[in-house]
C-alpha cells in the first residue's frame, strides 16, 4: 500500500449567513460538515451529490481556495491549512483545478496561449518567452487543440475547446492532483465523451490523482475508482466504484442510483423505482440526527436522535446509516 | 388523430453577421395521447422549432412554413388567436420555472387567473379547482402553497406548480422544454413520474424536448433527433434506441456514459465540434464529423426518407436514396 | 462562436499554416464602434478639435494674449487683418483665444480624468477584490469625501496653495475619482466570483498579480465608457469654477472663461459668447455620443 497523497480529516467549512434584517444574527451554513477521506496517487475519487450537498465547497477547501473552519487537509503528510502564503504557493503547483463553466473559467481578455501559460509564469519566472510558448504549444497538442490557435481568444472557441484550454492550464505544471468541479456538466453530449476520454487519458498518462466532482452518476461511474456520496455536507457512503453501484448500502445512494434515467427504453421502463419524496431540506436548518431522515423510506425514531457514524460495511466500504444491514 | 402538424418549418434569425437558419425545413406531426421526444444538442434547433410554432420567437426571428393546430395555421394567425390557444389548448413547461412564474404574484393567483381568463370561471371556483390541481401534482399542503410567492418554493415545487398550470385547462398539447434539466436527480425522478401520470390520465399530446437520452427513453413513444436545425432521424422509441439508423444517432447513443455500463472502457466519441450554424458545410451538415462520410455527402444533402428499420432518416446509407 | 473544427478540411489547412491571429474583445468592440455612425463621427470631430486646439495657436497670425492695438474694441470678423472670428472687447483675436481655451479645457478634462482614473481604478479594484476591512475603510473614506462640498474644497485648496493651474487638475481629479472607485468596486465584486479568478488563484497568482492581470483589464471596458462621460463633466466643472473666478487666471483662458466674458457682452456683442459656446457644446455632444457608442460596443450581452 502506498501512502495517501491527500488526507482529509474531519474537514468543516461553515459560512456565516446573515438572517435578514438590520440587526439579524448570523447563522452558520454548514456546507461541509466533518468530511474525511484519503486519496492515493493515480486514483480518481468521484464525489457525487445533489445541489447544496457541499461537493464544490469541498473541492475548493481542499485546494485552499476557501478557508476551512476546522479539520485538516494534509498533502503528503503536511497540513495545508497551517501553511503561510509562500509555503502554500509552493505546494499549490502540485494541485490544479478544472471548472464547470468552460467560458467563465477563462479570462475573456486573454489569448488561449496566455491563459495556458499563466501558471508557468507564476512558477517559472526563469523561462524565456520562446520556451513558454513552446511548452504551451506542446500542451495544446496533448489536450487536442491546434497549436496554431494559440493567439485566439476564448469567445472564438466552442465550449468543448474552452474546456480543453482549461485542462491545458491545469496540466501545464504537471500537477499530481487535479480537482475537476463538474468539468463536463455544461457540455453537449457529443463533446462530453471527448472530454471524459481526455481526462481519463491524461490521468493514466501522468498517473494523476483526481477528485471528480459531479452530480451525474453515470459519468462518475465511468471515470472513478472510488465514489463518495454526499448529502447536506456529510458523507453518506464511500466505496469502491463497483461495490457502490452494484450493492449500494445507503438508502440515499439507492434512491440516487434508481433515479438516473437509463438510455434504454426497455430497461428504463422496467426498472424498479425508489422514489424519495420531498425536496432537499434547507442547509441552514438541517434535520436533527441523520440529515437524510426526512426523505428516507427507512427512517425510524433513532434517526432523528443520533447522527449515524460512518460504519465499516465491507472492504473499503463505509456507510453512515443506522439501518444499512436491513 | 393529429393534434399538431408542422410542415416545412424554417426559422431564420437576423444577427450581426447576417442571417442564420436555426431551423430548416422541419416537418413533424404529433397525435393525440402521443409523447414525442425531441432530442438534440445545443444549437440543434429543438427549442426554436416549438417556440416558432407557438409564435414565441425572439423579435429578430422569422418563421416560414405551416403549423396546423385545431384548424388554423398558427404562423399566420394573429396575436389574439394565438393568445386563445396558448395557455389554454397548448401549455408550455420550461426549464426554469422561476422565469415563467411572475415573481411578485402569489402562485395561487397566477393559477386561478388562467382559469378565469380562459374558462370564464368565478374566483371561488377557480380557487377550488386550482387547489385541487395542486393536490393532483402532489404538492403537500396545497392550501398553504396556494398563498406562497414563487421564490418561497423550492425548484421541484415550482416545477410542479408549472405542471399544475399546464394541466389546468385540460390542454390538447403540452410542450415541455427541458422540464427537468435544472433539477436534482431525485427531484427529476419525481417530476418525470408526474409527467408520466399526466400523460396516462389526460390523453394530451406531449412534446418532450431534451438533451437527455435517458429521459426520452423513459417517457417518449416516438423520437425525433435533430442536428444543425434539421431532423436527421424519426422513429419509434424502441427502434431508435435498439437500432439507430443515422450515424449521428448512433454516435449520440454510443458516447453517452451509462449508469448500467460495467465495462468502463473509453467512450466512443463523435469527433469534432458542434456545428456552427453560420458556417455549415455544403451537403450533409454532419459530414465533417461522420465516420461513414462518402464523397456524395459533401455535395448533396440527404432527404428525410423511410429507412429499413421502419422510421425516417436523412442519410444516403440508410434510406432509399442510398441504393444506386 | 467561431469554433474551428479539428477534423474538417479547413482545420487541416490551419494546422499546416502558421499561427492564427485571434480577434480580442477590444478589436470586436472597436469594429462595432466604427460601425456606429454617430460615435464614429464624434470621434473624428473630437480628434480634429484636439489637433486644431494644439496646433492652431502656433499657426495663427495672432496669439491668445496679443492685443491688436489698432482695434482695442470688439471687432467683427476681418479676414484682411487675420481676425477670422473677430476680436474681443480688448482687441484680442477671438479664434486664437477660443483655440487656446479649448487646449486648456481639453487638457483639464483629460488630465483630471486621468488622475481620477488612476486613483479610482486602484482604490475600487483593491477595495472590491480584497474586501473585508480594507473595503470598509476605503469605501467609508469615499463616502466621507462625497460629503465635502466641491466649491468649499476648491476654495480651501486655493487659500492654502494659492491660485495654481496644476492645482485645478488635482482638485477636480480628487473629486471625480470617487464615482469611478464605486463603479470599479461594483464591477470587481461581480468579477471576483468568476471562476477564472479562482483558476488564477489555484495556479499560484498573488493578489496583486490577479488584480493587475485579470481584474483591471476586465473592468476597463466599463471604465472607458465612464471616462468619456467624465471628461465633459470635468470641462463643465472647470467652466463653473472659472465662472466663479476660482479657475484659470487672465490672460490665460478656457472655454468656461470665454463664455463668462462673452456673457457679459451678450447684448452688444453676442459673437463673443456664441463662438466659444458652440465649440464647447459640440465637444460635449461628441463625448456623450462617443460614450454611448462605446457602451453599445462593449456591451457584454453581445459577447
Amino acid at each position: 500500500m502506498t501512502a495517501p497523497l491527500l488526507q482529509v480529516r474531519d474537514l468543516k467549512v461553515h459560512f456565516q449567513v446573515r438572517s435578514g434584517g438590520l440587526f439579524g444574527t448570523s447563522i452558520p451554513l454548514k456546507a461541509v460538515d466533518g468530511i474525511s477521506f484519503d486519496l492515493k496517487a493515480g486514483e480518481t475519487l468521484g464525489i457525487v451529490g445533489e445541489s447544496g450537498c457541499g461537493k464544490s465547497t469541498l473541492g475548493r477547501a481542499v485546494l485552499q481556495l476557501l478557508p476551512a473552519t476546522a479539520g485538516t487537509v494534509a498533502w503528503l503528510g503536511s497540513d495545508l491549512t497551517a501553511l503561510d502564503k509562500a509555503e502554500l504557493k509552493a505546494q499549490r503547483r502540485n494541485m490544479q483545478v478544472v471548472f464547470q463553466d468552460p467560458l467563465a473559467s477563462l479570462d475573456p481578455r486573454m489569448t488561449a496561449g496566455d491563459i495556458i501559460a499563466e501558471p508557468l509564469r507564476n512558477y517559472h519566472a526563469e523561462l524565456s518567452t520562446a520556451e513558454i510558448k513552446a511548452r504551451v504549444k506542446e500542451m495544446m497538442e496533448q489536450v487536442g487543440l491546434l497549436p496554431s490557435m494559440i493567439n485566439r481568444y476564448p469567445h472564438e472557441f466552442s465550449g468543448g475547446q474552452c474546456q480543453r484550454i482549461g485542462i491545458a492550464r491545469a496540466m501545464i505544471l504537471k500537477p499530481q492532483l487535479v480537482v475537476c468541479d463538474e468539468p463536463v456538466s455544461a457540455l453537449d453530449v457529443s463533446i462530453r465523451a471527448q472530454i471524459i476520454n481526455l481526462l481519463t487519458d491524461l490521468q493514466r498518462r501522468f498517473n494523476l490523482s483526481m477528485l471528480f466532482i459531479s452530480h451525474d452518476l453515470s459519468v462518475v461511474r465511468h471515470i472513478s475508482h472510488r465514489v463518495m456520496v454526499l448529502y447536506l455536507g456529510k458523507v453518506m457512503e464511500l466505496a469502491d466504484r463497483d461495490a457502490l453501484y452494484r450493492t449500494p448500502r445507503h438508502p440515499y445512494t439507492q434512491a440516487l442510483i434508481s433515479a438516473v434515467p437509463i438510455p434504454d427504453p426497455e430497461k428504463e421502463r422496467a426498472k424498479p423505482r425508489v422514489i424519495v419524496n420531498g425536496d432537499l431540506p434547507s442547509p441552514l436548518n438541517p434535520p436533527s440526527g441523520c440529515v437524510f431522515r426526512t426523505r428516507c423510506p427507512k427512517a425510524t425514531e433513532i434517526c432523528a436522535q443520533v447522527a449515524p457514524p460512518l460504519e465499516h460495511a465491507g472492504a473499503g466500504h463505509e456507510v453512515a446509516c443506522h439501518h444499512w444491514r436491513e | 388523430m393529429t393534434v399538431l402538424d408542422i410542415r416545412d418549418l424554417t426559422v431564420r434569425f437576423a444577427t450581426h453577421d447576417g442571417e442564420v437558419a436555426a431551423v430548416s425545413n422541419v416537418s413533424l406531426s404529433i397525435a393525440k395521447g402521443e409523447c414525442l421526444g425531441i432530442v438534440g444538442e445545443s444549437g440543434s434547433g429543438k427549442s426554436q422549432t416549438f417556440l416558432a410554432a407557438m409564435g414565441l420567437l425572439a423579435p429578430n426571428g422569422r418563421a416560414t412554413g405551416e403549423v396546423n393546430f385545431s384548424g388554423m395555421n398558427l404562423l399566420t394567425a394573429g396575436e389574439k388567436a394565438l393568445n386563445s390557444v396558448r395557455g389554454n389548448k397548448v401549455s408550455m413547461i420550461f426549464q426554469d420555472p422561476m422565469t415563467s412564474l411572475t415573481p411578485h404574484m402569489k402562485v395561487g393567483r397566477q393559477l386561478a387567473e388562467v382559469l378565469v381568463r380562459h374558462r370564464g370561471l368565478s374566483a371561488a371556483d377557480a380557487r377550488a379547482q386550482s387547489i385541487a390541481m395542486l393536490k393532483r401534482v402532489q404538492i403537500p399542503e396545497a392550501e398553504r402553497r396556494f398563498e406562497a410567492y414563487p421564490h418561497e418554493l423550492s425548484g421541484g415545487l415550482r416545477q410542479r406548480v408549472m405542471i399544475a398550470m399546464a394541466l389546468l385547462c385540460a390542454p390538447e398539447l403540452i410542450i415541455a422544454d427541458e422540464p427537468t434539466t435544472a433539477l436534482d436527480v431525485t427531484v427529476q425522478a419525481q417530476i418525470l413520474d408526474l409527467i408520466r401520470i399526466a400523460k396516462d390520465e389526460t390523453n394530451a399530446a406531449i412534446v418532450l424536448i431534451t438533451h437527455d437520452l435517458g429521459v426520452v427513453a423513459g417517457l417518449a413513444d416516438r423520437v425525433a433527433v435533430m442536428y444543425a436545425g434539421r431532423i436527421v432521424e424519426v422513429g419509434d422509441v424502441r427502434q431508435i434506441f435498439k437500432a439507430p439508423q443515422h450515424p449521428y444517432t448512433k454516435g449520440l447513443l454510443a458516447c453517452t456514459p451509462r449508469l448500467d455500463d460495467e465495462t468502463g472502457g473509453a467512450l466512443l466519441t463523435i469527433p469534432g465540434q458542434p456545428p456552427n450554424l453560420q458556417r455549415l458545410p455544403p451537403g450533409c451538415a454532419f459530414n465533417p464529423r461522420c465516420a461513414y462520410v462518402m464523397e456524395r455527402c459533401l455535395r448533396e444533402r440527404p432527404a428525410l426518407l423511410p429507412d429499413a428499420a421502419g422510421g425516417l432518416s436523412a442519410c444516403f446509407l440508410t434510406n432509399a436514396q442510398g441504393a444506386p | 462562436m467561431t469554433g474551428v473544427n479539428l477534423s474538417s478540411p479547413h482545420g487541416e489547412a490551419l494546422k499546416a499554416a502558421g499561427e492564427v491571429d485571434g480577434r480580442s474583445l477590444w478589436q470586436d468592440a472597436w469594429r462595432r464602434l466604427l460601425a456606429n455612425r454617430a460615435a464614429f463621427i464624434s470621434l473624428i470631430v473630437l480628434v480634429t478639435l484636439g489637433v486644431v486646439s494644439v496646433v492652431g495657436p502656433y499657426v495663427l497670425p495672432w496669439t491668445y494674449d496679443q492685443i491688436d492695438w489698432d482695434h482695442v474694441e470688439a471687432m467683427p470678423p476681418n479676414f484682411a487683418m487675420g481676425h477670422y472670428f473677430g476680436t474681443d472687447s480688448v482687441g484680442r483675436d477671438l479664434l486664437a483665444r477660443t483655440l487656446f481655451g479649448g487646449r486648456i479645457s481639453l487638457m483639464v478634462g483629460i488630465l483630471a480624468t486621468t488622475v481620477a482614473l488612476t486613483i479610482g481604478v486602484t482604490v475600487g479594484a483593491v477595495a472590491g477584490f480584497v474586501g473585508g476591512k480594507v473595503d470598509q475603510l476605503l469605501m467609508r473614506f469615499v463616502d466621507l469625501m462625497y460629503a465635502v462640498p466641491l466649491t468649499f474644497f476648491v476654495i480651501i485648496l486655493m487659500v492654502l496653495f494659492g491660485r495654481n493651474f496644476i492645482l485645478m487638475f488635482l482638485a477636480i481629479g480628487a473629486v471625480e475619482w470617487l464615482t469611478m472607485a464605486r463603479i470599479v468596486r461594483g464591477q470587481t465584486l461581480t468579477l471576483r466570483n468568476k471562476e477564472f479568478i479562482d483558476a488564477a488563484r489555484a495556479s499560484g497568482g498573488s493578489t496583486t498579480a490577479i488584480i493587475i492581470r485579470h481584474i483591471v483589464p476586465n473592468v476597463l471596458g466599463v471604465v472607458m465608457v465612464y471616462v468619456t462621460l467624465t471628461i465633459p463633466q470635468v470641462i463643465l466643472l472647470e467652466s463653473f469654477l472659472s465662472f466663479l473666478g476660482l479657475g484659470i487666471q487672465e490672460p490665460m483662458t478656457s472655454w468656461g472663461m470665454l463664455i463668462n466674458d462673452g456673457a457679459a457682452e451678450l447684448e452688444i456683442n453676442p459673437r463673443t459668447l456664441i463662438i466659444p459656446a458652440a465649440f464647447m457644446t459640440v465637444t460635449l455632444f461628441c463625448f456623450n455620443f462617443l460614450g454611448d457608442g462605446l457602451r453599445d460596443a462593449l456591451d457584454p450581452k453581445d459577447r
